[in-house]
């Protein structure tokens, strides 16, 4: 893209890689997320049927589970899960039910995932089945040992730590070219999410809702540069205002989203249930492996678009010295809109990756807001590189503590991490010395 | 539509011990943002200890409520030190950051499992401040006038709430019209300056941190006496922002900032919140567009509108003395 300006004709023909990488990189990407769609596993039409299959942890079925389907609060029908862990509800009509599942019937030992909803809200169309799927967990990780509980919370920590970096270089370069740390950011993200979850609940494939949503977010983000933060500069408003005129968007994204989408987790139409791949102790579905797959595919992407391609340079320019990268014939200005746009599709792609592999919720981004800046600021704020590397840390971190610690406090850990490093060392692990204090 | 109704609604609201509350927590703000120039957004974290220490030593100690009380601002200021010894030499945005993950951190271990023995969990105690209450002089009566009118429980904790705010707002004036007051507002200027002159700046925004952390502490044990219930939920990071927006709305490094600011914040809370609820439940706007649970989220939704027009508009707040320089006259000066 045409970073640079007043440049004698050799330049001008260059330019063109600018487009020619932008496409590269868009192309790779709807590649990957059509990797998704292989693993798609089939549905069987029949009648109208709400059905599932509930396993513990280890892919083994578990039986005489009470299910229950109601309608307005009146229950339709009940069942037990069979010896193979399936049960099957036929459904009355087509129409809006409300299937859960009796916590008092799980057997001992075992109980919901963290973060799973003991009843939902499915709707079956017309001639439609529906799958409901309910993860279960074990209370306890006794039996498997150390070794292998530490080995599955790496996979899953670095799951979470690849999609905590994905948000996290938008926020970082913001930061880097503009000095601004970006409280909305958190809630691109969420927008993100619930743009791809609206589509994907009015038919569209949830690959090609990502694709839809990713340019919204993106023409967001991008908007409120050119509406807000462009004529604030212009202002010369303080960094502090700016700060807090952030934090304003923040509140004002998140509740907009709380009165549209509501404040129940839901998750999106595909790739709901799955079997469990298993590798020894490490157990990974075939979704979290592709989002896994695509994480790390776009972070290597973004870090050659940073390095090779023209874009990316000026983008480092203007972090490295914005008054020096202006004097040098860089439109600073269109490099920091670029930027909003970039960290924006990036936020919203996130987003989606996030919602598939937990769940979709209006407050999703600001929860994952917090470990984000947990992870600019230990790989150093401003560095794409080190948001990246701090933010694998952070995922790691949070993971590895519920081995040995209550989950709940994953996000506690992290936190800590972070005031920590800003105690010794705030420039991060990759930023460069300069003052802070 | 029933005007009378929404004027009481606001008028209770900006009378009542919520804005009694958080015009509490802003003076406290006031003294480190506006005056010391400290981004303190954990002001929810020192609410959350402030609260906690006084239920918990009568709860589970069965304290009487004065050396709760006593508890309470211990761990305020215990938390101000905590907070400030390691962050406060970092520069503001930074600061921001660490004082908002270390209120987050109390709030997630207060509403944790392993903390629930000592703080009660996710949902907390209720019931707790009958000794508060038996104190009450004016009965279990209502007063006002017409519509607009509060309980004696509710008139009495409102009075009890804003005569320490005017004891917060008497202390802040003293203060800063001091030679301390001096040397903090010139550490929001141009902290090397000082730092040239001689004085220990660190120690000086330590102080200030402190003594706002101990108002908001204060402002914390006022908000689960009002509600005679405490949560950890209810001190998430949005009551920080609010306290700001409080503090935004009234005017930074004014000493009545604050109040101007909670009383006019509330009255358009609830003025905004009465009148969407009429206008769903008398069908002015149809329960299809909106219903009546939506409009917590819009009222907050407005808040984060006037925090923007504000940063962008005049980011001193209502009271401010400067104007913010305009694009012209700023570049004037550049030139010159």
């Amino acid at each position: 893209m045409a970073a640079l300006t007043g440049a004698p004709t050799r330049v001008r023909a260059r330019r063109r890689r600018g487009p020619a990488w932008a496409i590269a990189v868009l192309c790779a990407v709807a590649a990957a997320l059509a990797c998704l769609l292989v693993d798609a596993s089939p549905a069987l039409a029949a009648g109208e049927v709400v059905q599932g299959r509930l396993v513990d942890a280890e892919d083994q079925p578990v039986p005489d589970v009470e299910v229950t389907l109601s309608q307005d609060g009146d229950e339709v029908a009940s069942v037990t899960s069979g010896a193979d862990g399936r049960w099957e509800i036929p459904v009355p009509a087509p129409g809006t039910y409300e299937v859960s599942l009796d916590e008092e019937s799980l057997p001992d030992g075992i109980s919901l995932r963290e973060g799973a909803e003991a009843s939902r809200e499915v709707t079956v169309d017309p001639g439609g089945l529906r799958n409901v799927l309910f993860p279960l967990g074990q209370v306890e990780t006794s039996g498997s040992g150390l070794g292998a509980a530490l080995a599955q919370a790496t996979l899953d920590g670095l799951l979470l730590g690849a999609l905590i970096g994905i948000t996290a270089i938008g926020l970082s370069l913001i930061f880097g070219t503009t000095g601004l740390i970006n409280f909305a950011h958190g809630e691109l993200v969420t927008v993100g999410a619930v743009v791809a979850f609206g589509l994907n609940a009015a038919g569209l494939h949830i690959v090609l809702a990502a694709l839809v949503a990713i340019p919204v977010v993106a023409a967001l983000a991008g908007g409120s540069e050119l509406v807000l933060w462009r004529p604030m500069r212009r202002r010369r408003a303080s960094q502090v205002s700016m700060f807090i005129a952030t934090i304003g968007l923040a509140l004002l994204l998140r509740q907009v989203v709380l009165v549209v989408y509501g404040g129940n987790p839901r998750s999106y139409e595909q790739y709901g249930l799955q079997q469990v791949w298993e590798w020894g102790p490490l157990s990974i579905t075939p979704r979290d492996a592709s989002i896994l797959g695509i994480a790390l595919l776009v972070l290597v992407l973004v870090g050659l678009t940073l390095t090779r391609s023209r874009l990316g340079t000026a983008v480092r320019s203007v972090s490295d010295n914005r008054a020096l990268a202006g004097c040098s014939g860089i439109n600073v200005d269109r490099v920091v809109f670029q930027v909003w746009l970039a960290g924006g599709g990036l936020a919203a792609l996130g987003g989606v990756l996030y919602g598939l592999s937990q769940a979709v919720t209006w407050n999703m981004g600001f929860n994952l807001l917090l470990l984000m800046f947990a992870g600019v600021i230990l790989g150093g704020l401003g560095t794409a590189f080190g948001a990246v590397v701090g933010s694998l840390v952070v995922g790691l971190l949070a993971q590895l503590s519920t081995v040995f610690f209550d989950s709940e406090l994953q996000t506690v850990w992290a936190l800590l991490l972070l005031i920590l490093v800003l105690l010794v060392r705030p420039q991060g692990l990759l930023g460069l010395r300069e003052r802070v204090g | 539509m029933d005007l009378i109704a929404v004027l009481a609604d606001a008028v209770r609201a900006a009378v009542g011990p919520q804005a009694a509350v958080f015009a509490l927590a802003a003076v406290g703000l006031n003294l480190q943002f506006g005056y010391a120039g400290l981004m303190n957004f954990g002001q929810a974290g020192f609410m959350l200890v402030g609260g906690y220490g006084m239920t918990v030593s009568v709860t589970r100690y069965g304290a009487p409520l004065w050396l709760g009380v006593l508890v309470g601002l211990l761990m305020g200021f215990l938390l101000a030190l905590l907070l400030g010894v390691p962050t406060l030499r970092l520069r503001g945005d930074y600061l921001a950051i660490a004082t908002i993950a270390a209120a987050e951190i109390l709030r997630l271990l207060f509403r944790s499992e392993a903390a629930a023995p000592l703080t009660y969990g996710v949902f907390g105690v209720q019931q707790f401040a009958s000794d508060f209450y038996d104190l009450n002089p004016f009965g279990g009566g209502s007063y006002g006038i017409g519509r607009f009118s509060l309980s004696g429980g509710q008139l009495w904790i409102a009075l009890v709430g804003w005569l320490l705010v005017a004891a917060a707002v008497a202390l802040t004036a003293l203060l800063v019209s001091s030679p301390w007051g001096r040397v903090i507002r010139a550490i929001r200027n141009d902290e090397e300056v000082v730092r040239a002159l001689g004085k220990n700046t660190y120690a000086y925004k330590l102080q200030a941190l402190a003594l706002g952390g101990l108002m908001a502490s204060v402002a914390g044990m006022v908000l689960a006496l009002a509600s005679q219930a405490i949560t950890p939920d209810t001190y998430t990071a949005d009551l920080s922002f609010y306290a700001f927006a409080v503090l935004l709305l009234g005017g930074v490094g004014r000493v009545l900032g604050p109040v101007v600011g909670a009383v006019l914040f509330w009255l358009l809370l609830a003025a905004s919140d009465s009148l969407l609820r009429q206008a769903i439940t008398s069908g002015v706007i149809s329960d299809e567009v909106l219903s009546t649970s939506d409009v917590g989220p819009i009222r907050l939704a407005l808040v984060g509108i006037a925090l923007i027009l504000f940063m962008y508009f005049r980011a001193g707040g209502l009271l401010s003395r400067r104007t913010p320089k305009t694009a012209a006259t700023a570049k004037a000066e550049v030139a010159a």
